[in-house]
C-alpha cells in the first residue's frame, strides 16, 4: 500500500473519534445519573471533566489539519476527515449539553421537588443508543443505519412533550416551583437537542459514502438555533 | 517537415456528418456540464473513437472525448497509460513516429484534422505544443519568438516586434527580458526559457496549447508562475495538460481525463469529469484508487 501513513494516521483518528464519542455518551449517562441521584459532587465531575471532552475535540482537530497539511487527502479520504472535523465539533457539543444538564444538579442541590427522573433515563438511554449506532455507522460508513437512525427519536420527543405537560400542570396546581420546572425543562431540552446533533452525524456518514450533502428530513430545524449556548 | 506515413481512419459507424458529431459532441457534454451544474461550455477539440497504434501495439484504445474552449483540461494516469499519446494526437506530432497509425477522429472546429486534405503544418500552428523540458532555439529571445510568424510569412519588422512583445507579455515574460530581446534564449533561467516557449507557442496565434508536463522540470516557484500563466492563457486559449502532479491537475485543471492500460495494455478512457467532481468525489472506483494514491 503506497499510503500507508495516511491509512494509518485515518485508522487512528477514527479510533479517537470512537473514544471522544464514548467520553460523551459517558459523561451524559452520568450527568443524569446525577440528577437522579441528587448526586452534586457527581455532578462536579461531569461539570469539570467536560474539559478532557474539549482537549480531545481539539486534539483531533489538529491532527486532522496536519493531513491536510502533509497528505493532501482527496475523495474520499478528504470527504472522511472533513466528516471528522463536523463530527468532532458535533460531540463537545453533546459534551456541553451533559455539562448542561450537570450545571442544572448543581443548581438544583438539595431542593426535593419531584423530578420526572423516569422520561428523563428514558431519553437519555435513548439518545446515548443512537449517539452510539451513529457513531458504529460512521465508522462502517453505512448509509442504510446512517437513514434509519434519525427516526429513533420520535420516542425523544414523545417523552420530550410528556415532560412539558407535566412540568406546565406541577406549575400551574403549585406555581412556586416554576424555577425548578424551568430547569427541568432545560435537562430534557438539552437530551432533544443531543439527538438532533446524532442527525447530523449520520449526514456526514452518508456524505462520506455518497458525497452528497443531504439534511436528513427528520431533523428538528425548529430547534435549529445556537439558543442553547452553555 | 515531410509527413509520408498515412494514415487509417474510420468514422465511427453511428456517426455519418461531422455536423452531426459536432451536435453530440456537444450534446453529451452539456448534459454532463448540466450535471456539474457548470455554465454552458463550448467545445473546441473532440477525439472521437481515437485508436493510435505503434506498430501492432495499440497505444490508445477508442478515446472518445470533448475538450470545452477556454478551459484547462487535465490529462493524467500512470506511466504508460497513452496520456502522452493522446496529446500528441491533438496536433499530429505522433506522424512523425515510425511505424505510428492512428484510427478514428480528433475534431477541431468541427473537422476531422486527420482528413487527407488537411495541411499538418495548418494544424501545427492552430494547436502549439510546449514540451517538460524547455527547448528554446539556439537563437536570441526575440528571434525564438518570431520564428513562427517568420515561418508563415511575417517579414516586416515592426510587426514582428509587436507581436514578439504581446507574446512575451502574454507569457508573463516581458519585463523579465524586455532589456535582454538579443541575448540567447538559451541564457534564461529554466522557468524563464520555458515561458519563452511559451511565448514562441503563442506567437503563432493558435487556438489549442498542448502542454506535456510543462513544469516538471522546474522548480517549485517557477512552477508556480507557470500554473499562474495557464490560468491567465486559457481567457484566449484552449489548454490541455499532461501531468504526473495529481495537486497540480487539481489547482489549475478544469475538467480531467483519468487514463488507465487496459487488459490488452493499450490506454483508455476510464473517466472524465469536472476537476472539481474528480477530485472530491470521483465517480469511478478506479480514479479513486489512482487519484488516492492506492494504486498506480
Amino acid at each position: 500500500m503506497p499510503r500507508q501513513t495516511l491509512d494509518r494516521e485515518i485508522h487512528h483518528l477514527q479510533d479517537e473519534v470512537l473514544l471522544l464519542g464514548s467520553m460523551v455518551e459517558q459523561a451524559m449517562l452520568n450527568a443524569i445519573d446525577a440528577l437522579k441521584r441528587r448526586d452534586t459532587a457527581a455532578a462536579k465531575r461531569v461539570y469539570n471533566d467536560d474539559e478532557l471532552i474539549n482537549e480531545k475535540r481539539y486534539a483531533i482537530e489538529n491532527r486532522v489539519l496536519i493531513l491536510f497539511a502533509t497528505q493532501q487527502p482527496i475523495a474520499h479520504d478528504l470527504r472522511l476527515l472533513a466528516a471528522i472535523m463536523e463530527v468532532i465539533t458535533e460531540l463537545e457539543r453533546m459534551g456541553d449539553y451533559a455539562k448542561g444538564i450537570a450545571k442544572i444538579t448543581l443548581k438544583i442541590g438539595d431542593d426535593e421537588t419531584p423530578i420526572p427522573i423516569r422520561e428523563i433515563s428514558r431519553m437519555g438511554d435513548l439518545a446515548v443508543g443512537m449517539l452510539h449506532r451513529a457513531l458504529s455507522a460512521f465508522i462502517a460508513e453505512d448509509v442504510n443505519m446512517a437513514h434509519r437512525i434519525p427516526q429513533e427519536d420520535d420516542e425523544i420527543d414523545e417523552l420530550y412533550n410528556q415532560v412539558y405537560r407535566k412540568n406546565v400542570a406541577a406549575m400551574i396546581a403549585n406555581p412556586e416551583i416554576i424555577d425548578h420546572s424551568n430547569l427541568i425543562m432545560w435537562v430534557v431540552h438539552n437530551i432533544e437537542r443531543m439527538a438532533d446533533r446524532v442527525t447530523n452525524i449520520c449526514e456526514r456518514t452518508i456524505f462520506i459514502a455518497t458525497g452528497e450533502l443531504i439534511e436528513i428530513d427528520d431533523s428538528d430545524d425548529e430547534w435549529d438555533d445556537d439558543e442553547d449556548e452553555d | 517537415m515531410n509527413i509520408s506515413k498515412p494514415h487509417t481512419m474510420t468514422l465511427s459507424p453511428a456517426i455519418s456528418t461531422v455536423r452531426e458529431l459536432e451536435t453530440r459532441t456537444l450534446t453529451t457534454l452539456n448534459k454532463r456540464v448540466e450535471e456539474n451544474r457548470l455554465e454552458f461550455l463550448p467545445v473546441k477539440m473532440a477525439a472521437v473513437n481515437l485508436s493510435v497504434y505503434y506498430g501492432k501495439f495499440q497505444a490508445l484504445n477508442r478515446i472518445t472525448m470533448d475538450i470545452p474552449e477556454n478551459k484547462i483540461t487535465a490529462l493524467i494516469g500512470p506511466s504508460g497509460c497513452g496520456k502522452s499519446t493522446l496529446l500528441r494526437a491533438f496536433n499530429r506530432m505522433n506522424d512523425l513516429v515510425k511505424g505510428c497509425c492512428v484510427e478514428g477522429q480528433v475534431v477541431l472546429n468541427g473537422k476531422n484534422i486527420y482528413d487527407p486534405d488537411v495541411d499538418v503544418v495548418d494544424i501545427r500552428q492552430r494547436v502549439g505544443m510546449v514540451f517538460q523540458r524547455p527547448n528554446p532555439f539556439p537563437m536570441s529571445v526575440f528571434d525564438n519568438v518570431a520564428y513562427g510568424p517568420r515561418l508563415y510569412g511575417i517579414r516586416k519588422k515592426r510587426i514582428l516586434a509587436e507581436i514578439v512583445e504581446h507574446s512575451l507579455r502574454q507569457a508573463a515574460l516581458w519585463d523579465e527580458v524586455s532589456d535582454k530581446l538579443n541575448q540567447s534564449g538559451l541564457a534564461l533561467s529554466g522557468g524563464q526559457q520555458q515561458r519563452l516557449c511559451i511565448a514562441r507557442a503563442i506567437a503563432v496565434e493558435p487556438a489549442v496549447i498542448l502542454m506535456d508536463e510543462p513544469a516538471a522540470a522546474l522548480d517549485p516557484i517557477s512552477t508556480l508562475k507557470i500554473e499562474a500563466l495557464m490560468e491567465s492563457l486559457k481567457e484566449n486559449y484552449t489548454i490541455i495538460i499532461v501531468t504526473h502532479n495529481m495537486q497540480q491537475a487539481a489547482r489549475i485543471s478544469d475538467f480531467t481525463a483519468f487514463l488507465m492500460i487496459d487488459e490488452s495494455r493499450s490506454g483508455t478512457l476510464v473517466e472524465f469529469n469536472a476537476t472539481d467532481k474528480m477530485f472530491t468525489n470521483p465517480d469511478d472506483e478506479q480514479t479513486e484508487a489512482y487519484i488516492t494514491g492506492r494504486f498506480g
